[in-house]
């Protein structure tokens, strides 16, 4: 493809006049098929960034383009098709009251016929492991399982973008891991690009890019490894760095020498073993 | 919490809860127009016979039935017994003051005692057997003629689903609002009926506030997946009317007939 998917060119917004801003001047771009991990402390700016990519919060000032088209007032319902968005709250983002009505309330409002609809959503629950669960009330659900739903429901949308706000901040270690890899096998089918805003380190360590946000600014963007690796300053802007990270900084506080580079966790263990801590 | 009935559904598969919602609350709301057509001991048996087999045919536990009359036990008492003092003639039994035991006033009691447990022993297995989705799905149908004079009908029943989805929820939040607010010495029990109003206050409050929260969280994750309102939506639900919805029409038919032949 000749241009990025989705391209922000200078946005700034604030929510009241002569108010802080709460973005200011962003620019970025986004390839199809990346998976970009958005950071930064509280009120940073993250999540009204991701509201103004499809549509529900109109910048200041600024231009976004799609698919190299500008999104504007007429488009906007034809762009929120490609952009699938799954919120933070399990409980107040779902509509139906039960699981395949909830599924399939996105596909109603595209006025898919109900043969399509039925496909899909079985379908779609499938991909999610939700199968079993299609005549189930959200009062009965886990929040990770609420989660999941939800991400069927953006799923038999069939988008080609999800944005992910802070869509596993409410849910317990275990519900976090089962809808990081739910994404993540869905992304491999279907060649997603995936946004992921997050305050969960581990979730942005699978991105191919992480973007940090300061005060409504885009500050640093790179690789994991290039953001993570003995970036002291990240833990000062009130932000956490991965497990084997902060390992290898209480190893050096300790006076032992570590390798400079970032280490996913596997290859953390392998440098431990293979060292043998000469001592 | 948990005694509430109103729009408590029991999951089943017998013949009732297979009719297409439209037949029930058509047939649930006839039903309660003819029983004011009862004026004789026969005609109200004749209705009971009906709503017994309806319930029979539900295969619901009676004692849910017995759990609906129960909270209404006080109006229907006061009724009855306004009912007894204050109608006259026929003949007289007791006499004080203006009260009066008569004839009557006996028979009229009973009248009013029937037609409550009637209607609600009708209204109860309605909403024992039909899911509340398919409720409003009904409700939109039956309401659809009246766009005609500008009736938002979609609207109404997105309203209706929307509330009804969110029961649960808001019952769980205002449980554990209580918890919180007992853990921080709040009685909801105690004192006279002045102390007992304020002591809802802390409850009521954080109540409203995470309502609106959710409200508008819920409207943006409507938006964010495409809601435009009515306008070109399809419809995953169906109803389905089959013969035996039919057939439950023109049991009303029958039993209307029955009851202009028995009554007086």
């Amino acid at each position: 493809m000749s241009h990025p998917q989705i391209e922000l060119k200078e946005i700034t917004f604030n929510y009241h006049e002569d108010d802080k801003k709460a973005l200011d001047n962003v620019s970025l771009s986004i390839n199809p098929g990346e998976w970009v991990a958005l950071i930064g402390h509280n009120g940073s700016g993250k999540s009204t960034l991701a509201k103004t990519i499809n549509g529900l919060i109109r910048p200041t000032a600024g231009e976004i383009l799609i698919n190299g088209e500008k999104l504007t007032e007429e488009n906007l319902w034809d762009m929120r098709k490609m952009i699938g968005m799954v919120f933070q709250n399990p409980d107040n983002q779902f509509v139906g009251s039960t699981v395949e009505d909830d599924v399939a309330f996105g596909l109603e409002n595209q006025g898919i016929p109900r043969e399509e609809m039925l496909v899909r959503v079985k379908d779609a629950l499938e991909r999610v492991r939700m199968s079993e669960f299609t005549l189930r009330e959200p009062s009965m659900l886990s929040g990770g399982q609420k989660q999941r739903v939800a991400i069927a429901g953006v799923v038999a949308l069939r988008p080609d973008v999800i944005i992910l706000d802070e869509a596993t901040s409410m849910l317990d270690p275990e519900g976090r891991a089962e809808v990081i890899q739910t994404i993540k096998k869905i992304k491999d089918e279907s060649n997603l690009t995936v946004i992921s805003i997050t305050h969960d380190i581990d979730e942005a360590a699978f991105a191919n890019r992480v973007l940090v946000m300061n005060s409504g600014q885009l500050v640093a963007q790179g690789t994991p490894e290039e953001i993570f690796s003995g970036n002291r300053e990240l833990v000062e802007q009130g932000l956490d760095i991965p497990f084997p990270e902060k390992l290898k900084a209480a190893l050096e506080d300790r006076e032992i020498e570590v390798p400079q580079e970032y280490l996913t966790e596997e290859r953390l263990v392998e440098w431990l073993w293979t060292s043998g801590l000469k001592k | 919490m948990n005694k509430l009935l109103l729009g408590r559904f029991i999951p089943g598969d017998s013949f009732v809860h297979r009719l297409d919602p439209r037949a029930k609350l058509l047939t649930s709301f006839y039903f309660i127009i003819i029983i004011f057509f009862c004026n004789n001991f026969v005609s109200f048996g004749v209705m009971f016979l009906f709503v017994l087999a309806a319930i029979l045919a539900s295969k619901i536990n009676l004692g849910f039935f017995i759990k609906g009359v129960k909270p209404l036990i006080w109006l229907i008492l006061f009724t009855v017994s306004l009912q007894i003092l204050f109608t006259t003639g026929g003949e007289v039994y007791f006499k004080l003051g203006f009260l009066t035991v008569s004839e009557f006033g006996l028979v009229n009691g009973a009248y009013i005692f029937f037609r409550f447990v009637l209607i609600i022993l009708m209204s109860t297995l309605l909403t024992l057997t039909t899911a509340p989705l398919s409720l409003s799905d009904a409700i939109e149908y039956l309401l659809r003629p009246l766009k005609a004079v500008k009736f938002p009908a979609h609207e109404t029943s997105m309203m209706l689903s929307i509330a009804l989805r969110f029961v649960p929820t808001l019952m769980d939040e205002t449980e554990k609002i209580m918890n919180a607010q007992r853990a921080r010495g709040v009685d909801f029990n105690e004192g006279n009926l002045m102390q007992k109003m304020k002591a809802i206050v802390p409850l009521l409050i954080p109540l409203f506030v995470s309502a609106f929260d959710r409200a508008e969280d819920l409207a943006l994750a409507m938006e964010a997946r495409g809601y435009r309102g009515g306008e070109g939506r399809s419809k995953y639900r169906v109803l389905r009317w089959t013969l035996k919805d039919t057939l439950i029409i023109v049991s009303m038919v029958v039993l209307t007939a029955l009851l202009m032949w028995v009554r007086n």
